[in-house]
């Protein structure tokens, strides 16, 4: 049932992988919502991971960062656990996920991506906040630095969190829904950045809910709905078969009773 | 004997004479302001000092959405107090008035309390606010039956015990201060060391931990530092009020400043000022406990702030609003200004081709632009005349000045890219249209704009006239 594509040619040594995940299973007050996941990420590769409500899309990530415990299963960064390889990954969560009334500016925000490389109980210095603006630069919201993050627009929130990860210098980025939301300008920004990305040779994997452009803007995607469907590279994997294996339609035995769990509220 | 009877015992305060008339009043004033009384100047630097430190905490807990944090813990706290009264008469009779014993009381019951809170909301489906209810209540329950075993103890003398409850600022001596020194100290420096780590934990504990923050070590040491400003708290306030003093100041502070860093050092202050100006009222007036007035004084703080606030303000706020109403009513004049000479000139198409200046349009024509009474279109007129954009009267009718017609070609601009921007871009979330900014480019970003721009000239070349939805259509013949 899973297709994989054929190993590229430049393919490495698993160890090397930037996310390995093997055979990981994700429950929630007793339901699994993700099954038996076993997946691994082409380095330099821009990702989509595609699937309907309550897939488990976002479970996935935030499994993987270890926020939520999983049932089986193991993680790799880069060869190593997750623990070990933090700041190789930038992680941008979902925007509804925080308090956009916060008490804090736009440099604030991007600069909570260095907090980790600061160290602890010290202050944020005109070094790190120079490196902030350069992230904010980057997005194209230099300008608005200073901003009290309630006064951004949902596309600026949204390049601000991009920010965020981005100052971190990560090779593996994880991206929640980075582009819902957002108006046309910051779809463009996103998207260039995450072109730049790539071509700097770092991964990202992107939530991403509209269909049409995961071919225009992803070489790869994983279509996953509690269990993985398929993946690999976009050309080979993205067809309407396994759309429809992932969304439903004619439903396989597995796709009913996953259905029937996210009813249930099994689902993320 | 009552515990208002008690409370009330208690509150002849600071040994000082009662004063009986105003002279007495002015002269209990003058010495208090002078801070002659060694008692005085205890009292009120260990209470200022509480102040302070339950502000600066009690940012973070209003930001982290714990707000009824402390008010567990001052309620659980109580049966802590009675229990270690009651287990240290037994061991050793008359040991029960030990303050460290008892405050030690206090700490462990408290924490217990955030434990339960936490443990109900994490294993079972009753959410957050349930939880602190039932936890809060039950600890409380317990404490009061705990209190009436403790009055009928043989030992007896328990007395000092209902200080706990309502607060006794006017019993503290200098050990208490310093004790209360040492841990505000002790509390700001933990709040400035871990200014950043708190920072992220309240913004996003999910990043937070992401990032290999410990985010359950990091809540723990926020709740200690609670859990310590409330024991302290105790004492002069009382569990009753102490939540008030973590938490008005800084719903105070958030009305003055968009910055963390502002709001701490504000919510700091308030919190100071606030329980200073509560013991100062209760020296100079001995019948006023001086919890009940630390936390009127703050909550006559907050009154203000949320008044007078810059950031957040009613006024500030009510101010704008008022602002942006005006704005939105001249915007409107100008733009059927605008689009009424706009419609009634035979133009090339291009808006800097239009004399705006020139042709005046009638009241009536003005009226029939849109839904508006004779009476708002004379406002508006009166208003747009008072700030020299508009000249003329109802009977050679209303022309644009040379700044009118600056302002209006620069609205009506503005208004005609945000519909474009609605018509190409409909399936977008609506919440960055800001109609009302003065310029598109505040909102949108340049290269928008000017794509924007491309689609609207394209747009009105199609149709040989400028578009716009309000156009007036009796007008469009010259146009053919």
């Amino acid at each position: 049932m899973i297709q994989r594509s054929n190993p590229e040619p430049f393919t490495e040594h698993p160890a090397s992988s930037p996310l390995t995940i093997h055979d990981m299973t994700v429950a929630y007050h007793r339901k699994p919502v993700l099954w038996d996941i076993d997946y691994n990420a082409p380095k330099g590769r821009l990702v989509a991971i595609v699937g309907p409500n309550g897939a488990g899309k976002s479970t996935l990530i935030k499994a993987v960062l270890d926020l939520i415990p999983r049932a089986s299963g193991d993680v790799k960064v880069f060869g190593l656990s997750y623990r070990n390889q933090r700041s190789r990954v930038g992680y941008v969560p979902q925007r509804e996920s925080v308090d956009w009334d916060f008490p804090v500016n736009a440099l604030d925000v991007v600069a909570m991506g260095l907090y980790r490389k600061i160290g602890w109980c010290r202050p944020v210095t005109a070094k790190y906040r120079k490196i902030a603006l350069e992230a904010l630069d980057r997005v194209g919201m230099a300008g608005f630095a200073r901003r009290q993050i309630s006064q951004l627009s949902g596309g600026q929130q949204q390049r601000v969190f991009l920010a965020r990860a981005l100052v971190q210098d990560a090779d593996l980025y994880l991206m929640d829904e980075p582009f819902t939301g957002v108006d046309a300008a910051t779809e463009r920004a996103i998207v260039a950045i995450l072109r730049n990305l790539r071509d700097t040779g770092k991964t990202a994997l992107v939530v991403h809910h509209d269909l049409q452009t995961v071919p225009e803007y992803f070489d790869h995607v994983m279509l996953l709905n509690m269990r993985l469907v398929a993946t690999g590279p976009v050309q080979e994997v993205f067809t309407p078969e396994n759309l429809r294996k992932t969304y439903g339609g004619k439903l396989a035995l597995l796709d009913r009773v996953g259905h029937q769990m996210t009813l249930s509220g099994g689902g993320q | 004997m009552t515990l208002a009877a008690q409370w009330l015992c208690g509150s002849a305060l600071l040994g000082l004479p009662v004063p009986s008339d105003a002279a007495g009043i002015v002269d209990q004033f003058l010495r208090v302001a002078s801070l002659r009384d060694y008692n005085t100047r205890v009292v009120l630097l260990g209470t200022t000092l509480l102040g302070v430190s339950a502000g600066v905490v009690g940012t973070f807990m209003l930001l982290r959405r714990r707000s009824l944090m402390g008010d567990v813990v001052a309620h659980a706290s109580l049966p802590g107090v009675a229990l270690a009264f009651i287990v240290l008469e037994a061991v050793s009779p008359g040991m029960g008035r030990s303050l460290t014993a008892l405050l030690a009381g206090a700490v462990l019951a408290g924490f217990l309390g955030i434990l339960a809170t936490v443990a109900i909301r994490r294993y079972t489906r009753i959410k957050e606010d349930a939880a602190l209810a039932i936890v809060l209540s039950v600890f409380f329950g317990l404490g009061i039956a705990l209190f009436t075993v403790v009055q009928n103890l043989p030992t007896g003398n328990a007395a000092g015990l209902h200080h706990f409850i309502y607060g006794k600022a006017a019993s503290m001596v200098a050990d208490h201060v310093r004790f209360i020194a040492a841990a505000s100290a002790l509390v700001l420096t933990l709040c400035l060391l871990f200014f950043k780590e708190f920072t992220v934990l309240a913004f996003d504990e999910q990043y937070a931990a992401a990032q290999g923050w410990p985010v359950l070590r990091l809540d723990v040491l926020l709740l200690a530092l609670v859990v310590g400003v409330t024991v302290i708290g105790l004492q002069s306030v009382g569990l009753l009020l102490v939540v008030a003093m973590l938490i008005i100041p800084a719903a105070a502070a958030r009305f003055w400043t968009d910055r963390l860093g502002w709001m701490t050092m504000v919510s700091g202050l308030l919190g100071g000022l606030g329980a200073a100006a509560g013991v100062a009222a209760s020296a100079i007036f001995p019948r006023l406990a001086a919890g009940a007035v630390i936390v009127l004084a703050s909550s006559f703080f907050f009154l203000v702030s949320m008044l007078f606030g810059i950031r957040r303000g009613v006024l500030v706020q009510a101010f704008a609003l008022r602002r942006s109403r005006r704005r939105v009513g001249r915007h409107d004049l100008l733009r059927a200004m605008y689009e009424n000479v706009e419609s009634s000139v035979e133009t090339d198409g291009s808006p800097e081709g239009l004399d705006l200046t020139a042709q005046p349009v009638a009241f009536d024509r003005l009226l029939a632009t849109r839904s508006w009474s004779a009476a708002r279109v004379r406002r508006l007129l009166a208003a747009a005349q008072r700030e020299g954009l508009v000249t003329g009267n109802a009977s050679s009718g209303y022309r644009l000045t040379a700044r009118g017609a600056a302002d209006a070609r620069r609205v009506v601009r503005n208004h005609r890219l945000w519909e474009m921007y609605l018509i190409t871009y409909a399936d977008v979330a609506t919440s960055h249209i800001d109609r009302d900014a003065d310029e598109i480019e505040y909102v949108l970003d340049p290269d928008l704009v000017a794509e924007l721009e491309t689609a609207l000239s394209r747009r009105r070349a199609d149709l040989a006239m400028p578009a716009s939805p309000h156009a007036i259509q009796e007008d469009s013949a010259c146009h053919g």
